[in-house]
């Protein structure tokens, strides 16, 4: 039963985000706090991983093709289709819902813990829309992070694979361009940007009803990363089920 | 003014008041007070519209809340002033941006014309210097005043506060009051004060109802509070040694 009330209570969210909307001038400045904040903060931890994770692949692809008849650029085409396809939307949103997940519940838990919802709330304005609106559209821009993280990822493959003698440059190279689908990018920008819709609203259903004190906002945030992973897995499925079977 | 008639408010069964049946006027300081459970604070958030009743109306200067349409309800909220216990400041704001934040939401004014306005009322408040400190750098009582000048600078017909001496020291609790009181006199608006605070009620109560297991036991004002023989407010009120002393001068010295 809390399952299905918890699904209505966020349905009912989403809705009344769109209601009574907020000043555009006020509404502007909260979007590019947000971007600045949510988007832009991230790109530092994004590229870091996706440099490093995108290493670790070639290094573990290579290392595991000692057939001589298998072709050398194998290595560039497994790093580019797991990082495109799988690493950087899925994974780096699993991180992501860790990074700017937490940070969105405990800013509007303890926003509820210490009245400012209230505050908005007894002003008339729309505390649903002020706050979780801006969020959902500052992440709109996170695909823009993505596209960094596949860039990045095979970059740090180039790096690894080269300099470590894994690969030569002329096989990777020719093994990111092999067999190439475009689609398999926008099946990638198609997740990313339904993550980055869970992303902003699923942390801020668990931020904005939360009930109790401090101890309760560290709850809701490890609440919050828990099922915002789950339903990015969930969805992960459906959407590959969908869009490449 | 607002009136509240036979008012009724149920959580899960449990029915928190039961009846409650007041008024509160233009100009003068109500307070409701009553021990912690009475259902002061449902109480006072039924009357912010912050939680719905089943039973009973609030009719703000004639304007039944509950038959308000959503435009409606938006505009009465637009003329309320609230003051939260924690002073609910809105933390990532500078302590100007959080008293200039009601007039960016409900005006039309120039930024040059929001800035006077904001730095008259901080003025008002005794908070001249302050514009640029974060609510954190703040202390308790410059919190409240920065809460009490958010609260007025839209030029509020009502005034709520909710325990706004909590936390203070007794000299503090009393600039306060007096703010509250002045601004209230000076801008003829109409304001609810929920306390505890017995210093409050003998200082600014110009009306006080006390609240008991959710119904009105008594109502009065700090005159009337000295007189009353309701054996529950007297409990209540004069549970201190100083003030049953106080109570018992006042007596001797009025007879």
């Amino acid at each position: 039963m809390t399952y299905l009330h918890n699904i209505g209570a966020y349905s009912l969210m989403i809705v009344n985000m769109f209601r009574k909307p907020t000043k555009w001038s006020v509404m502007k400045t909260l979007i590019l706090k947000d971007i600045d904040d949510l988007v832009i903060g991230s790109i530092g931890i994004v590229a870091f991983i996706s440099f490093f994770v995108g290493g670790v692949i070639t290094i573990q692809t290579a290392l595991n093709i000692d057939n001589p008849l298998i072709p050398k650029y194998l290595v560039g085409f497994a790093t580019r289709q797991s990082i495109i396809l799988e690493f950087a939307p899925t994974f780096t949103s699993i991180i992501m819902a860790g990074k700017v997940g937490s940070f969105i519940t405990s800013s509007i838990g303890t926003m509820r813990v210490t009245e400012q919802i209230d505050a908005l709330e007894v002003m008339g304005i729309n505390s649903l829309n002020y706050l979780i609106l801006p969020k959902t559209v500052a992440l709109m821009l996170y695909p823009f992070v993505i596209a960094i993280g596949m860039f990045l990822g095979i970059l740090g493959g180039i790096a690894a694979g080269v300099l470590g003698g894994f690969t030569s440059f002329e096989d990777y190279i020719l093994g990111i361009q092999t067999d190439f689908t475009p689609f398999h990018v926008t099946y990638a920008f198609v997740k990313t940007f339904v993550f980055a819709f869970v992303l902003a609203t699923m942390p801020s259903f668990y931020g904005y009803y939360m009930k109790g004190g401090a101890l309760e906002v560290g709850k809701a945030s490890t609440t919050s990363f828990v099922w915002t992973s789950v339903v990015i897995i969930l969805l992960n499925y459906l959407l590959t089920q969908m869009l490449l079977s | 003014m607002i009136e509240v008639k036979d008012l009724h408010k149920s959580f899960g069964g449990t029915e928190i008041l039961k009846g409650i049946t007041t008024n509160f006027e233009k100009g003068k300081t109500n307070l409701i007070i009553g021990q912690s459970g009475s259902g002061k604070t449902v109480f006072l958030k039924c009357l912010l519209g912050l939680f719905n009743y089943e039973q009973g109306s609030i009719a703000y200067d004639g304007k039944v809340f509950s038959k308000l349409s959503e435009n409606e309800k938006r505009n009465l909220r637009s003329e309320i002033g609230m003051v939260f216990q924690g002073s609910a400041l809105f933390d990532s704001m500078t302590i100007a941006q959080n008293v200039m934040f009601p007039l960016k939401m409900f005006t039309k004014q120039s930024k040059s014309e929001m800035e006077d306005r904001v730095n008259f009322v901080l003025k008002r408040v005794n908070l001249e210097n302050a514009h640029h400190k974060m609510p954190s750098e703040a202390s308790g009582g410059m919190q409240k005043r920065v809460a009490i000048a958010r609260a007025i600078v839209n030029n509020p017909k009502y005034l709520f506060c909710d325990e706004p001496n909590s936390g203070l020291d007794p000299k503090t609790s009393i600039v306060i009051d007096n703010l509250i009181q002045e601004i209230t006199e000076e801008y003829q608006i109409i304001t609810v004060i929920n306390s505890h605070d017995m210093n409050s009620v003998m200082e600014i109560g110009q009306k006080i109802v006390f609240l008991k297991n959710g119904y009105k036991e008594w109502e009065g004002s700090k005159d009337t509070i000295f007189k009353t023989d309701n054996a529950s407010v007297t409990d209540f009120v004069y549970s201190s040694n100083l003030f049953k002393k106080v109570r018992r001068m006042y007596l001797e010295e009025n007879q």
